[in-house]
């Protein structure tokens, strides 16, 4: 019936969500349509994960109230979804680390969805073998594919000396992938490809323009 | 007393084809911005969508339009919904709705303080002063007054001196330039609030239209209320786009009929 294989995908946000607004919400609403108007991609989950208290940025307020607003501010949404897991972490929890968390959950329930199937137990076994190899084998996989959502911001801050590990950019980047929202008239293509790191990942990156200022 | 402000209601007049979360917000920071004047409290506010006769392209009926700004303002206690304007025949100047609501709004006022019919009684309180109606705008807004033969210049003075705008701009300094640029508008400057707001989150209700008609999702820019009302009523179309396409706007082929005065000028 296929005519060629749709890859699921799952939204994760990271942020201080101090409070989460409509605009985080619209994110995730262009994010989804853009990717599915290509037909590739079926995006069927999307996390907001706020930051915890230990990341300590001025202003921040406690992480219940936080998580509170977001699961109140999604109850309308059918596909939008609050998790706690970043959020209850004592110490700063750099964004690499929850999205590797996510993944490996994402592929905990894809094996409980396996378990009583023993047809597609050598490709889980397959799953298991290629856990730590690029994106590209992501695809093939029936599991989905995690992106990180952002804005422009997020991805200009890659550039910022010190701010991020290159190694946690290139395993972002390179094995999960990108869906960058942006205002239109901003060009952060131009951003990567000043960049060699985001330039070798670029198919990995997906520009979302904004139209207006919605 | 506390209370010496002057009572402001506030009246918004566009096609809300369909009501954007952005229009509701327009409400919301002028009324911040006025009461930080310290001179007026806002008493109301009113959206009065334009009638089916404007001839607007892909303006939809009047009765659905009336019906998603009801749905959409559900959650506001001092908005409301006026249906006069979308219920006249023909499109309607903006003078002449405020005409109306203002004489409604006095005859209110003067019945509950009992002035009226009453001179004898001593009791209205000093402190109650008469209402004001005030026109809320967007940015664009101001705009318009140059457009040649959408505006009657003395329907101009009268919005801006006799009644006073609230103009919302988005960031830039494009209502100053518009003020500054006509002659008639800086006469009026003091009744002219410029009202700034800083979040960027401006949403045209153009663009929420061409996206309903693409199938993208509108969610978060109009309640979901009023996208449920789109839904059930398969209102935003390639077909509903098409209306009154080609028409000249009402205000236009209006206003063109009657005597310019200001060629005498």
């Amino acid at each position: 019936m296929e005519t060629h294989s749709i890859t699921t995908v799952v939204l994760l946000a990271c942020g201080s969500f101090n409070p989460i607004t409509n605009m985080h919400l619209r994110m995730f609403e262009l994010a989804r349509d853009h990717l599915e108007d290509t037909g590739q991609y079926r995006v069927v989950k999307g996390i907001i994960s706020p930051v915890g208290d230990g990341y300590k940025k001025k202003g921040l307020i406690e992480a219940c109230h936080r998580l509170e607003m977001a699961k109140l501010a999604t109850e309308n949404s059918g596909w939008i979804t609050v998790d706690y897991w970043e959020s209850l972490q004592p110490e700063w929890v750099e964004t690499a680390k929850v999205i590797r968390h996510h993944h490996e959950k994402l592929l905990t329930a894809e094996q409980n969805n396996d378990e009583v199937d023993t047809v597609k137990y050598t490709k889980k076994r397959r799953i298991e073998e290629n856990y730590f190899e690029g994106s590209s084998h992501q695809k093939r996989r029936d599991s989905p594919q995690l992106m990180l959502l952002c804005g422009a911001d997020v991805l200009e801050s890659f550039g910022i000396p010190n701010m991020w590990k290159q190694e946690d950019i290139a395993e972002i980047v390179g094995r999960f992938g990108l869906v960058c929202i942006t205002r239109s008239g901003n060009d952060p293509y131009k951003f990567i490809h000043q960049s060699d790191m985001l330039w070798t990942y670029r198919k990995n990156i997906h520009v979302v323009h904004r139209v207006g200022d919605q | 007393m506390a209370n010496r402000r002057v009572p402001l209601v506030l009246l918004a007049c566009g096609s809300f084809n369909p009501i954007t979360n952005q229009h509701m917000r327009l409400f919301e920071l002028a009324k911040d911005h006025m009461h930080s004047t310290g001179q007026y409290q806002v008493v109301g506010g009113i959206v009065s969508p334009v009638s089916d006769g404007y001839g607007k392209q892909g303006l939809v009926l009047a009765k659905h339009r009336i019906a998603m700004a009801k749905l959409a303002l559900q959650s506001s206690n001092w908005v409301t919904v006026d249906e006069w304007e979308s219920q006249q025949p023909d499109w309607t100047e903006t003078v002449v709705t405020m005409r109306y609501h203002y004489g409604r709004i006095l005859k209110e006022y003067e019945q509950s303080t009992g002035t009226h019919n009453n001179s004898s009684s001593n009791t209205t309180p000093l402190s109650s002063i008469s209402p004001q109606l005030k026109l809320l705008c967007g940015a664009d807004f101001l705009d318009t007054f140059k457009v040649p033969g959408l505006w009657l210049d003395e329907h101009v003075e009268e919005v801006a001196g006799r009644f006073g705008l609230v103009c919302v701009s988005r960031g830039r300094l494009q209502p100053e330039r518009a003020v500054h640029e006509s002659d008639m508008l800086s006469r009026h400057q003091r009744n002219i609030f410029l009202v700034r707001e800083w979040v960027r989150n401006e949403t045209s209700a153009t663009e929420v239209r061409r996206a309903l008609r693409r199938g993208l999702s509108v969610k978060y820019l109009i309640p979901d209320s009023v996208i449920e009302y789109i839904h059930q009523h398969n209102l935003y179309t390639e077909d509903s786009e098409r209306r009154n396409k080609g028409t000249v706007l009402r205000p236009l082929t209006k206003q063109a009929q009657q005597p310019v005065k200001s060629l005498d000028d």
